[in-house]
């Protein structure tokens, strides 16, 4: 791969948030206090920034952004020294095989592998597939076991197409992973990624005649804590739920939320207990509700949700928040992050306490990640 | 005379930084050039078409001055005096 030489450093605490645009990708960074911010960018101006991902495994500090070109398609694109190079020119290595029929849309999602599998990365797309790479990034094969799911030909595409936006890991069972899929459901494999099951027991599906079935649903995020991987957070389109059991069943705890319609979801870092949201009034009205903006946290596993809304606009603020838009970093006091459709990017450094905009104006934010410099 | 292949500068970091590609193999149609230069140089010919080797939606291919869309598609044939000449779409937002 063609790679320029040159690092530029950070310090260890240091922290970066990444963030993916409809124009491009930022990298924000800060000292530890996380009081002033340094923005970087745009990288990859004009292209489409889905996805994005930090990873810190074996000594790396790679960065890895899923970009799409509207005129010349998706690539995963590798930095190992916060973007001051970029790989490429190169083949655009997440492509579907001709036997398919399928062509890469757009590249949804990229999750680094297990600790232990330190040069595993995964990979969501549309249409829906899983791709997996075992060399960090630079090469990607699909799972063939999704690809080739007897279910694919009833998945639907949503609202932003069929895509595969979630993946989740389970430190304890190598074997077991899950996936999400808008319109199609959880997914879990037991197996290593050769079968996939349904796993949405007692998820609601409004926009079908049969309001339960077996998949379909249109999952918007599920998230899980690597102390406690069984339990699984999820949003809805339509729908708050937990399971206790890696999706075999889901509890509805929309309890105190003003609407349990929303994308984004963000487990803490430290608490399994903790989660974040930010709830949108309605499928048909995609802002927050009353035009506050407002982050809700539950501190007991979603029993109870409350408001966190300091210097947080509380008027007239018609944000919407998408699925990965929301992201927080690993210190002791996590800080907690979001990124809106209308380009504001807010930081908390107490853990949704306290909010301050620290990105000014920002094209339409896609998603957001963050990281402490040498922690895990 | 051989057939040239004009690229836009976009697409220049996947050709060495050429601006117009020469062929000097025969080719029939505009599929055997793509081929062709797939051959060489895969990371263009990548951002061109998809992997079912289809013209991507936003991707314009002229023979001479006609679009290969009002014509055969990537089946049109061409001389060996041809000029291709691949043009992002006027499209994005």
């Amino acid at each position: 791969m063609a790679r320029t030489a040159a690092t530029s450093a950070h310090a260890a605490g240091d922290v970066i948030v990444l963030v993916g645009t409809m124009k491009g990708a930022f990298i924000v960074s800060s000292d530890a206090s996380r009081r002033k911010w340094k923005i970087d960018g745009p990288h990859f101006p004009g292209e489409a920034v889905y996805s994005i991902a930090f990873d810190q495994r074996a000594g790396r500090t790679r960065t890895l952004v899923g970009a799409n070109s509207n005129h010349w398609g998706s690539t995963i694109r590798l930095s190992d020294d916060f973007g001051k190079t970029w790989t490429g020119p190169e083949r655009q290595a997440v492509r579907f095989p001709e036997s398919s029929g399928l062509s890469l849309a757009q590249i949804w999602q990229i999750t680094p592998g297990r600790a232990a599998d330190t040069d595993v990365v995964y990979c969501g797309v549309e249409p829906a597939a899983l791709f997996e790479s075992r060399d960090a990034g630079e090469s990607w094969a699909p799972v063939d076991g999704l690809l080739k799911h007897e279910h694919r030909q009833f998945w639907m595409p949503g609202g932003g197409g069929l895509c595969l936006h979630t993946i989740i890991q389970d430190p304890k069972n190598s074997q077991r992973m899950g996936i999400a899929i808008s319109t199609a459901g959880f997914y879990r494999t037991d197996d290593g990624g050769k079968s996939w099951s349904p796993r949405n027991n007692g998820v609601r599906a409004v926009f079908m005649p049969n309001k339960y079935p077996e998949f379909g649903q249109c999952v918007h995020k599920v998230v899980n804590h690597p102390s406690r991987p069984e339990r699984l957070f999820l949003q809805n389109h339509w729908g708050l739920y937990r399971s206790n059991d890696w999706g075999e069943s889901w509890q509805d705890i929309a309890n105190g939320v003003p609407s349990d319609f929303g994308f984004a979801m963000q487990m803490h870092p430290h608490d399994p207990d903790t989660v974040y949201i930010v709830p949108i009034q309605s499928d048909q009205f995609r802002v927050v509700p009353e035009g506050k903006l407002r982050v809700y946290r539950t501190r007991n596993a979603g029993d109870s949700w409350e408001p966190l809304t300091g210097g947080l606009p509380q008027s007239q603020a018609f944000e919407n928040v998408l699925r990965d838009g929301l992201a927080a970093d690993t210190h002791e006091t996590a800080g907690i992050y979001f990124g809106t459709r209308s380009g504001k990017l807010f930081a908390s450094a107490d853990e949704g306490e306290s909010w301050k905009d620290i990105g000014g104006t920002l094209p339409p934010v896609c998603c957001v990640k963050a990281a402490v410099i040498g922690s895990s | 005379m051989p057939i040239s292949v004009i690229v836009p500068n976009a697409l220049t970091p996947y050709t060495r930084g050429v601006g117009t590609l020469v062929l000097d193999e025969r080719c029939a149609t505009v599929a055997e050039v793509l081929a062709a230069l797939a051959m060489r140089l895969p990371a263009l010919t990548d951002r061109v078409l998809t992997e079912q080797g289809e013209i991507r939606r936003h991707v314009n291919i002229f023979v001479g001055e006609e679009s290969v869309r009002f014509l055969e598609g990537l089946e049109t044939r061409i001389d060996d005096e041809t000029t291709i000449t691949i043009v992002p779409a006027v499209s994005g937002g």
